[in-house]
């Protein structure tokens, strides 16, 4: 190679020997994969196998066609829901156990986080079977709750049916999660210096207005992360839905999310045949939604959150 | 300009009884905390007391404890005998263990590389791994199915570890680079005056300078390869590949109706992670408040 005849200095082998490794690696098992799915979803496949060239077509049939549109759209749509649920109680709960969690001299503090992070370290399969179990009304733990606190009457086999399926296991993901946005916000918490705080009691602010004008305002990059770490999470979501629900998202499609409609395109169910190809094109719109969300941060929200900050 | 803020805003009257109400106050944060505590608590301890009694007592009595007489290992018995329990554990771990390592190591070297030299392309590599923090490597599965075919590593837990550390260096690049930084210059080249290799700068002084950051940087790469379904179940479906989060979601939709196997099967899978947690929550907490994941 050309190190020999280079005079001035040897090739610098040892950035060469500490990149490689890792980077060989991502390049080949991430960024080329995530590229071909790209190009991919141009691509149709014929019965023996052989790919072809067909333009927009895989997402022509997904976003208009009778077959696919349907599927697509309310997998979209639940996605969204989904999405909404979770930044309507995981964050705001999880701001609230937060701002308990930092309470000056509080006692216990230490154990409290522990415990209450330890539902997130779970996998996503075992917290659904558990709910499952709960939920059952077979078992009847759920049941016999609603009765002890009056309220008997309104317990219903929520995973079955099609109006609350959806809504109940959004709940249950909220429930596992719910500690990473305590995390990040009680860490964040931790960084605003006591004199602030101080400054407002001295004041005559109480806490909630400490909270509203003071915290708040300082919170609102991590909010705005957790927001976006939710976001792509939630868009990639699957194993939630596919442990209770299996595959087909029941009860009728009810509780069908982009990761669950990606698995069936790609890999097919019962009577219907899988489709790498149609599995690339529903990747690609979950890329590019994920990365519609991303940019969106970056682009607006993080930049004018710091311009604030100053 | 929080300083005028607070000027700005109305004296209340109420500071005056802020001393009082203290008691009140802490005990209302307590509750709050010990109720949501349990709601995260409790159905964790159902499943894991229940694993233990008799079908009889999980349906008659679901919240006590069990006692000598309705105390039984039989659905952990089913499950072992029943499922390949013991080589889906040896899978789960010697996969994450690999991974992990491979990520530490390949990922230190990167962020060393990238924040220690400068050469062409530096930053553009940099900002193709930060891209990899929030686009999930999950989008690209079709064709990474299509490269373990065409490489034979199906159903090989070669193939998930190599997804692995794919799909851990991006962020342990980005923690570790961070880190790396704060590395004091004299300490770098006090050794190349004295010239100590590149590697041996290195291995010897810069890895065991970064070690905390390693730790941080190992919690968050493990949980999700520990509790990854999605993989598993795509490239190395096969009973001897089979990872315990994979093994357990097909135990039991296999013996769903078999509820002492069931919450056996679930304990299983629960509890080698929360032991895990509790000797390694520390390092996450501080990993998670120091600022690690910004």
């Amino acid at each position: 190679m050309m190190t020999h005849s280079d005079i001035r200095k040897p090739f610098p082998w040892h950035i060469l020997v500490f990149l490689a490794p890792g980077l060989l690696i991502y390049l080949t098992v991430s960024v080329y994969p995530l590229l071909d799915t790209l190009r991919l979803g141009f691509f149709s496949e014929d019965k023996s196998g052989a790919t072809f060239f067909v333009g927009m077509q895989n997402y022509a049939n997904l976003l208009f066609s009778e077959v696919w549109s349907e599927p697509f759209w309310n997998a979209l749509k639940n996605n969204l829901m989904f999405f909404v649920i979770h930044m309507l109680l995981q964050n705001p709960i999880g701001l609230l156990l937060a701002l308990l969690l930092s309470s000056p001299r509080l006692r216990l503090s230490g154990t409290y986080r522990t415990l209450l992070f330890m539902p997130t370290m779970l996998s996503v399969v075992i917290v659904g079977f558990v709910w499952q179990l709960l939920l059952s009304p077979l078992w009847g733990i759920s049941e016999d709750f609603m009765y002890n606190i009056g309220l008997g009457d309104y317990f219903d086999a929520w995973l079955g049916k099609e109006g609350t399926a959806l809504v109940t296991l959004s709940l249950i993901s909220v429930w596992q999660f719910v500690g990473i946005p305590m995390m990040l916000i009680y860490a964040a918490l931790l960084n605003i210096p006591e004199d602030l705080n101080d400054a407002g009691v001295v004041d005559g602010a109480n806490s909630w207005q400490i909270f509203w004008n003071i915290k708040l305002p300082l919170l609102l990059p991590t909010i705005s992360m957790v927001s976006i770490l939710t976001f792509v999470a939630n868009f990639n979501a699957f194993e939630l839905i596919y442990a209770v629900k299996g595959a087909l998202a029941g009860p009728n499609f009810s509780s069908d999310i982009m990761g669950t409609l990606f698995y069936r395109t790609f890999f097919g169910f019962q009577l219907q045949q899988g489709s790498p190809t149609m599995g690339a094109a529903v990747a690609t719109l979950m890329f590019l939604i994920i990365l519609i969300g991303v940019a969106i941060y970056l682009f607006f929200v993080q930049r004018r959150i710091q311009r604030f900050q100053l | 300009m929080l300083n005028k803020m607070a000027l700005a805003m109305p004296r209340s009257g109420m500071n005056k009884l802020t001393l009082k109400p203290d008691l009140g106050k802490k005990l209302m944060v307590h509750a709050v905390l010990l109720t949501y505590t349990v709601v995260a608590l409790f159905p964790i301890l159902v499943i894991l007391i229940n694993s233990f009694k008799t079908r009889k007592a999980i349906f008659n009595d679901p919240l006590g404890l069990p006692d000598a007489s309705s105390f039984t290992l039989v659905g952990f018995e089913e499950v072992l005998a029943r499922s390949s329990f013991d080589v889906f554990f040896f899978n789960s771990l010697i996969v994450t263990v690999l991974s992990l390592f491979f990520v530490l190591l390949f990922g230190a070297m990167a962020a060393w590389a990238l924040t220690e030299y400068r050469f062409r392309g530096a930053l553009f590599i940099a900002a193709l791994f930060a891209m990899g923090i929030m686009i999930p490597i999950r989008l690209g599965t079709v064709s990474i199915l299509q490269l373990m075919v065409d490489l034979d590593l199906v159903n090989t837990r070669t193939s998930l570890v190599l997804v692995y550390i794919a799909q851990g260096l991006p962020l342990a690049v980005y923690i570790l680079s961070e880190f790396i930084r704060t590395i004091p210059k004299e300490l770098k080249e006090a050794a190349r005056c004295d010239n100590v290799s590149e590697y041996k700068i290195f291995f010897q002084i810069v890895l065991p300078l970064i070690r905390p950051a390693m730790a941080t940087v190992a919690v968050f790469t493990m949980i999700p390869i520990w509790n990854d379904l999605w993989f598993p179940l795509i490239l190395a479906p096969g009973e001897s590949t089979q990872t315990i989060t994979l093994g357990v979601q097909q135990f039991i939709g296999q013996f769903v109706t078999d509820w002492n196997a069931v919450l056996s099967s679930l304990t299983l899978a629960i509890a080698p992670v929360l032991v895990l947690y509790l000797v390694f929550s520390r390092q996450l907490i501080r990993g998670l408040t120091a600022g690690a994941v910004k």
